[in-house]
């Protein structure tokens, strides 16, 4: 049985798609096989990301019609071989989403896939609604400002909502947080939210801090997930989180400014 | 023009009044106890509503009138509103004085009376030489606090008059954009997000951050209370008065805080 999660956020621009191709990649590399599927039906970007563009044929809502199979329409990753990405559809919109379609769909990918990353796109409507549904875990994409925290907040109502989990009355989706775009300079400076402030609000367990990086919009643009930048923070905060997820106790990094991160990243390796 | 729906609508309460078991059909004894009563704690019995009770009465086989006991009531400045444990006669008599008859809530009366022969305990003689007996639901009263210290024959009772709702306990955080509705009294353990509104017929508890809205008595209970250990609440209310945070004195912001009615004023109080 494969593990779903779901990369959600309520607001958009914060960070979702990036985080899904990073993580997905990640636990990819890690030799788990792994699904990441695009549920932004009609605005259809996960596949940029993830350098795939120019090799979709087959979507999402092919496959929820039977006008496809799964097999046609999976895209293997040119990076990693574990790796699959299901594209959406562009020039359909959420209502082709249905609940029975999704369920199907995710029940067939559990059958040989460990992990299923379902990139929800923004709002809380159907299709984020849908995205989340059959999810078992949820990274809940925060941005260290006030709009995206109350977001958030509202998506966590949902999750432990609105889920098939909290309607079957089964054991509830494992919620982390994960804080992108941080600037610890500007947290300092009072111009963001701090670490504290955002889990003052949302107390959610931190699964890592995504520094703003510059890496990270031309790691979009090249469509390699950033997370393969092992050289940039947010590469390194994205490998961080993938390891914190199964398991791994390491300590948070990217919370202090520059010259604090530096001393405990070399303080940490060398 | 008035939409005519507008005009009026019907809402549901639950209140709480004295009850006024009589045990003698002394009118004269009745009057004189009942007025040394009032003089003790003259500002909660003005114009005081009140129900008669009249099953040990009965029970006695005595003899009496409604209209008189009513007459004397009000009389001395009470507000009889409503009859318990009469006869059909008698229960006719008070209907014609536009007296409403609680009935139906025998098991309701034999309660009551355990509890008071219960609370006579020690002042049995007392008890029994005493023309009435005042059985209230507001011991949250000072007034009536000190009137219930000074003389031993008045017994204070709890008497919920509709069947009391459980209440709610809520141990997730209530998050941005859920609702909450208890309809008896609320209690959360985890904090209540900006954007989340929690409601109850009765009390509200919340032990963590309250900072969505809370809304308390929202069936017309004003003496509902709100408790939190930390108020940022963008709205508290009690019984429609509101108060938006924008109102709420900084003093008491982040602080452990109940909130209570009192002459329509929402006052917020730091808890010690």
């Amino acid at each position: 049985m494969a593990r779903i999660i779901v990369v959600t956020s309520g607001k958009g621009g914060v960070g979702k798609t990036t985080t899904s191709a990073a993580i997905a990649m990640g636990l990819a590399k890690r030799g788990h096989k792994t699904a990441v599927i695009d549920f932004d039906v009609g605005l259809r970007n996960l596949d940029l990301i993830m350098g795939c563009e120019r090799r979709v044929v087959y979507d999402f809502i092919n496959v929820i019609n039977g006008e496809a199979s799964l097999n046609q329409a999976l895209i293997r990753d040119k990076n990693c071989s574990q790796l699959y990405i299901l594209p959406a559809s562009q020039t359909r919109d959420k209502d082709a989403l249905t609940l029975e379609g999704v369920g199907r769909v995710l029940d067939e990918l559990s059958k040989d896939f460990k992990y299923i990353v379902c990139d929800s796109p923004a709002g809380i409507e159907k299709g984020a609604n849908l995205a989340l549904y059959y999810a078992d875990d949820a990274f809940v994409v925060t941005n260290p400002e006030v709009s995206s925290v109350r977001d958030s907040d509202r998506m966590l109502g949902i999750l432990a909502s609105k889920s098939r989990r909290a309607e079957r009355n089964e054991e509830p989706i494992r919620e982390y947080l994960l804080l992108t775009r941080y600037d610890p300079n500007r947290v300092k400076s009072g111009e963001m939210l701090g670490l504290e402030d955002v889990q003052d609000i949302l107390s959610l367990q931190l699964l890592g801090i995504i520094p703003e990086s510059k890496s990270v919009l031309s790691a979009s643009n090249a469509g390699i997930p950033v997370i393969l930048d092992e050289k940039s923070e947010a590469g390194q905060a994205y490998e961080d989180v993938v390891a914190r997820y199964l398991g791994e106790d390491r300590p948070h990094r990217f919370i202090d400014d520059k010259r604090g991160f530096f001393r405990k990243l070399f303080g940490g390796r060398l | 023009m008035l939409n005519p729906s507008s005009v009026l609508e019907f809402k549901s309460t639950t209140f709480f009044t004295p009850i006024l078991v009589l045990n003698s059909n002394d009118m004269a004894a009745i009057e004189l106890s009942l007025q040394e009563k009032i003089n003790l704690a003259p500002d909660f019995f003005r114009h005081s509503p009140l129900v008669i009770d009249v099953r040990e009465l009965n029970k006695a086989e005595l003899d009496f009138s409604i209209t008189e006991i009513v007459e004397m009531l009000r009389r001395i400045g009470l507000f009889p509103i409503g009859l318990r444990g009469g006869t059909e006669q008698q229960n006719s008599q008070a209907q014609k004085l536009s007296i409403p008859i609680d009935a139906g809530r025998d098991h309701d009366n034999g309660g009551v009376a355990q509890q008071s022969s219960g609370a006579g305990g020690a002042t049995a003689a007392d008890t029994k030489t005493s023309s009435t007996e005042i059985a209230d639901a507001t011991p949250a009263d000072s007034k009536t606090a000190a009137a219930t210290a000074s003389t031993a024959d008045l017994s204070v009772q709890s008497v919920v008059p509709t069947t009391f709702a459980k209440s709610m306990l809520v141990t997730q955080p209530v998050r941005s954009g859920q609702r909450i509705y208890a309809h008896g009294d609320l209690v959360v353990m985890s904090q209540v997000s900006a954007g989340a509104e929690i409601m109850a017929e009765g009390n509200i508890h919340v032990y963590n951050t309250l900072r969505g809205r809370a809304l308390a008595g929202v069936q017309g209970n004003t003496s509902a209370r709100i408790f939190c250990l930390d108020l940022q609440a963008e709205l508290v209310s009690i019984a429609g008065d509101y108060k938006t945070s924008e109102h709420i004195i900084k003093e008491m912001q982040k602080k452990p805080v109940q909130i209570y009615l009192q002459d329509h004023a929402l006052i917020i109080n730091e808890i010690a």
